[in-house]
């Protein structure tokens, strides 16, 4: 350091340095173009894993983030033409889920309870007045949140692009790491 | 000295997203300057609409609960 860059000799005391470190900072952070991206991978195809990826989505955009949601594997019902019968819950092998009056996990399997459960969960959610899913996605493309669907995935279902809901985009890992790498908030749902 | 509003937004009966996400939308077609109130019955929307105002840029300018009635005024921030 030369003699006279010291804080010292400029007259900066080390608190003035220390407030105008953080202000940069922050000055930093705002212009910073990752913190208003926001990338969600949604993996998971029944009901209950619908709900979060399209709720954060939703949120993040209308906090002015780009948003981008890549839907892998059971993901895809999501953005499926019939996503509103594809879209369940189940029971079985989930002791979390209440059920009106108690009963062994064993007794989850017997034919019906399934669609009883899908029934019973989106009955609640409407008379609680939370959006349906049909909603969350008409929200999400209004608000430009970017759908994107996984090409191989697409392929092993033997999907094709039609089968799709309109405005979902295709893509594969490189694409969605590509938009990740340039976002801070990156989700794997 | 109240806080006049330029528009309201009635979100009474929604849940988390959609109080934020109208929200978003409605500030949106004001002025910077302008205040918009927020009516909401959500109980998450104590924690959810200060930290949407904070992220947008936006100034929560007050907020009470009034009769089970959430109500915000948040003024539009200047565009970026």
């Amino acid at each position: 350091m030369s003699e006279t860059g010291t804080i010292e000799t400029v007259g900066l005391t080390e608190e003035a340095v220390r407030r105008i470190v953080r202000e940069e900072l922050e000055r930093a952070q705002t212009r910073d173009p990752a913190t208003r991206k926001a990338t969600i991978i949604a993996s998971k195809g029944t009901l209950d894993f619908a709900y979060p990826p399209l709720i954060l989505a939703t949120t993040a955009a209308a906090t002015g983030m780009e948003t981008h949601v890549f839907f892998t594997f059971y993901g895809l019902n999501i953005v499926h033409r019939d996503f509103e019968s594809k879209l369940k819950v189940s029971p079985v092998g989930n002791p979390a889920m209440p059920t009106p009056v108690p009963m062994p996990n064993l007794v989850t399997v017997i034919p019906g309870m399934g669609p009883l459960a899908t029934v019973m969960m989106k009955s609640k959610f409407d008379r609680k007045h939370v959006a349906t899913i049909a909603e969350l996605l008409a929200t999400a493309r209004e608000l430009g949140v970017r759908l994107v669907a996984c090409q191989m995935t697409m392929e092993v279902f033997g999907y094709e692009p039609d089968d799709l809901i309109e405005g979902v985009e295709l893509g594969g890992a490189a694409a969605f790491l590509s938009e990740a790498r340039r976002a801070h908030l990156t989700l794997f749902i | 000295m109240p806080i006049t509003e330029d528009k309201v937004l009635d979100a009474r009966g929604l849940l988390c997203p959609m109080p934020v996400v109208k929200a978003g939308k409605e500030i949106a077609t004001l002025e910077p300057g302008q205040v918009l109130k927020i009516l909401a019955t959500d109980r998450g929307s104590v924690a959810d609409v200060p930290a949407w105002a904070e992220d947008t840029g936006n100034e929560l300018l007050e907020w009470h609960e009034e009769d089970g009635v959430f109500v915000y005024y948040v003024r539009r921030g200047e565009e970026e």
